[in-house]
């Protein structure tokens, strides 16, 4: 009886160790499957104004989340068919009006709420170091980001501005421009790893083995394999999303992932990139990410972040980017023009 | 011959059904069944390991297919190139083929359809034939463009099936093509996809993916066999030993042919010891050929 009542003691407290709430696979590991929604409005870094504040009250939230709903509601409105165009070069604005690339915001689906991890709203994702921002770059760094984002540093002047500079210019060739904009990964590493919210087509889904992980990010149709219990690929090949290995600790999934290219998915690392993520299914049915991030040729530190990942019925859309890139026939021809009117408005 | 193939398919189940019939039957039987060896083999009585989920066959792993149904579905003799001019004696490569030699050419192949031909409606008819004609710049292979369905099963490439208690993805090696796959219909696509919208149910121990919502860009093979947004195809995936899967698919498209048809052939495991799915995106290989002519300085 004393033994019956023990072992019933014990099988309690174990239950209660590995969360029995959350739906698991025949062999007993937490059930990851399903589409997932990554969209937040909480950002990657914290304003600077927050300093070391982790939390945001719920005010602050609250306030946040209504005026970007305001917002919305504002940039959806009806446009009026009787508007004046809008004065050569754009208005300045985020939207269609601004400038070459703007959105209207039809477009844009990068979320309506800010997250709460353990019922408390974060003002960053990052959450180490301890400003909640990404840390000091290594000059070496700098250096290589000023180069390869030099085309962003210039404003859209309308004329070849290139052709003054010395060096490659922004528009030479296809490879000239991002990953995304050849279609070759998702931007704003919505991909990575690690893997950040974007503008839109946030979502993800999972699929799960034995011995296997799959996330497809819906942006650009790309599958992450996750190997259980395996080993890192040689160094000499290198991946678009680094070489992902995976192990559970209980009931977390702890993916490591190094080999990638010299164009990982966030940007402004290198091939040396290497990234711990973990997911951890909550009582909730949400998908608890974290990861650490480090790279010894772009910052001083490694730096972590977190977010959940709340669950959704929305399909994974196909987002068949290259088969529909106009984009990028039209941006090199656009260049050739400019070249061509610039070079020609120089002689006369 | 006939002990040859009796080592042959000494691990199917054809020898052990054989080994019950008497010697004439079997010696027929044999005969008959080399004659469609362009036909994937009779049923099996191979039960294969049941997955996770413990109900259905395990169809975890990497699988390929073999032989040339991705260069011409049908059956066809070798040819020079799958871009041919007319020339005073004999077709030849075209101009931007020749530079190929051996390497550009298309080997023979007995067929993956059954019945032999594609039953093309007449004009569908004369739009394949113009493909051909016009193989290089209309093959969307050529541009790296998703493959579709079933032309992204038999591939020269690998692809990965993940399976799960209920879940089943599908990922292909080659541009990164991946489908998701639904347990249940969802109902009509909501637009056409290069990937198309699969629905995945049981019959025995066959995956039966049925898939529509599929984008009318995709061809079948580099050999011009196309398809309107019509096409509807069912896939059947089949266990037939340890390393083998027995892969069907019929396919109609009430705008192109004349009825149903259908092509068979086998999958085969990559056996490879940690053998992995590597990045093979290829859109950054066709940008030279789809922008090369607006460089800033041009290569040619």
């Amino acid at each position: 009886m004393k033994i019956k009542v023990l072992s019933l003691l014990i099988a309690a407290t174990l239950s209660q160790s590995l969360a029995a709430d959350i739906p698991r696979t025949a062999n007993g590991k937490p059930d990851l499957n399903g589409n997932y929604n990554t969209a937040t409005l909480t950002p990657l870094q914290r304003p600077i104004a927050f300093g070391d504040s982790l939390y945001l009250s719920k005010e602050a939230a609250d306030k946040i989340v209504a005026a970007v709903a305001a917002e919305k509601a504002e940039g959806d409105k009806q446009i009026d068919g009787d508007r004046e165009a809008p004065p050569a070069g754009g208005d300045g604005s985020q939207g269609a009006a601004g400038n070459v690339g703007g959105y209207n915001s039809f477009w844009i689906d990068n979320g309506d709420s800010r997250f709460e991890i353990d019922g408390k709203f974060r003002t960053s994702i990052i959450y180490k170091p301890d400003n909640g921002r990404l840390p000091k770059m290594l000059p070496v760094a700098q250096k290589r980001l000023s180069k390869l984002y030099a085309r962003y540093a210039k404003k859209n002047t309308g004329s070849a501005w290139w052709l003054e500079t010395d060096g490659p210019g922004p528009y030479d060739g296809p490879e000239s421009n991002t990953p995304s904009d050849r279609c070759l990964q998702g931007f704003g590493s919505t991909g990575g790893p690690p893997m950040m919210p974007v503008l839109y087509n946030n979502y993800k889904q999972i699929i799960q083995s034995e011995d296997h992980i799959m996330i497809l990010v819906e942006m650009v149709h790309d599958v992450r394999t996750i190997r259980l219990n395996s080993e890192h690929i040689s160094r000499d090949i290198r991946k678009w999303m680094g070489d992902s290995i995976g192990h559970w600790e209980g009931d977390t999934l702890v993916v490591d992932t190094t080999n990638f290219t010299d164009t990982p998915g966030f940007g402004r690392a290198t091939r040396d990139l290497h990234v711990v993520e973990r997911f951890t299914l909550k009582e909730d049915n949400t998908l608890h990410y974290q990861f650490t991030a480090e790279d010894p040729n772009t910052w001083s530190e490694p730096w972590s972040g977190e977010y959940p990942w709340p669950r959704s019925d929305s399909p994974v859309y196909e987002y068949a980017c290259h088969e529909g890139n106009y984009a990028m026939g039209n941006i090199l021809r656009g260049a050739r023009i400019l070249e061509a009117e610039t070079t020609q408005k120089a002689k006369n | 011959m006939f002990i040859t193939l009796l080592h042959f398919n000494r691990h199917s189940g054809i020898e052990r059904n054989m080994r019950k019939k008497p010697l004439l039957t079997t010696v027929l039987l044999t005969l008959f069944t080399f004659q469609l060896s362009l036909q994937v083999a009779a049923d099996s009585d191979y039960k294969a390991p049941r997955g996770p989920g413990g109900v259905n066959p395990d169809l975890n792993g990497i699988w390929q297919a073999l032989g040339e149904a991705h260069f011409d579905l049908e059956r066809h003799m070798a040819r020079a190139s799958m871009a041919l001019r007319e020339a005073p004696l004999g077709p030849v490569p075209a101009k931007r083929a020749v530079a190929f030699g051996a390497v550009g050419s298309v080997p023979p192949g007995l067929g993956v359809v059954e019945g032999g031909k594609i039953p093309y409606k007449a004009e569908a008819l004369k739009i394949r034939d113009e493909n051909r004609k016009n193989w290089l710049d209309r093959d969307p292979e050529i541009k790296c463009y998703l493959p579709g369905v079933p032309r992204a099963t038999y591939m020269p490439y690998p692809f990965q099936i993940l399976q799960g208690d209920k879940d089943l993805f599908i990922s292909y090696q080659y541009a990164s093509a991946a489908r998701s796959i639904y347990s249940e219909d969802p109902g009509p696509a909501p637009i056409d996809t290069w990937m198309g919208q699969s629905v995945a149910s049981w019959d025995g121990d066959t995956l039966v993916l049925d898939v529509t919502g599929l984008h009318p860009g995709t061809w079948l093979d580099r050999a011009g066999n196309h398809h309107s947004d019509q096409l509807h195809v069912i896939e059947r995936y089949t266990p037939m030993g340890p390393n083998h899967l027995k892969y069907e698919a019929t396919i109609e498209d009430p705008q192109v042919y004349t009825r149903p048809w259908k092509i068979s052939l086998p999958l085969y495991r990559r056996m490879e010891a940690d053998f992995q799915i590597l990045d093979f995106k290829c859109v950054e290989f066709v940008e030279e050929l789809l922008y090369g002519q607006w460089r800033r300085n041009p290569l040619d």
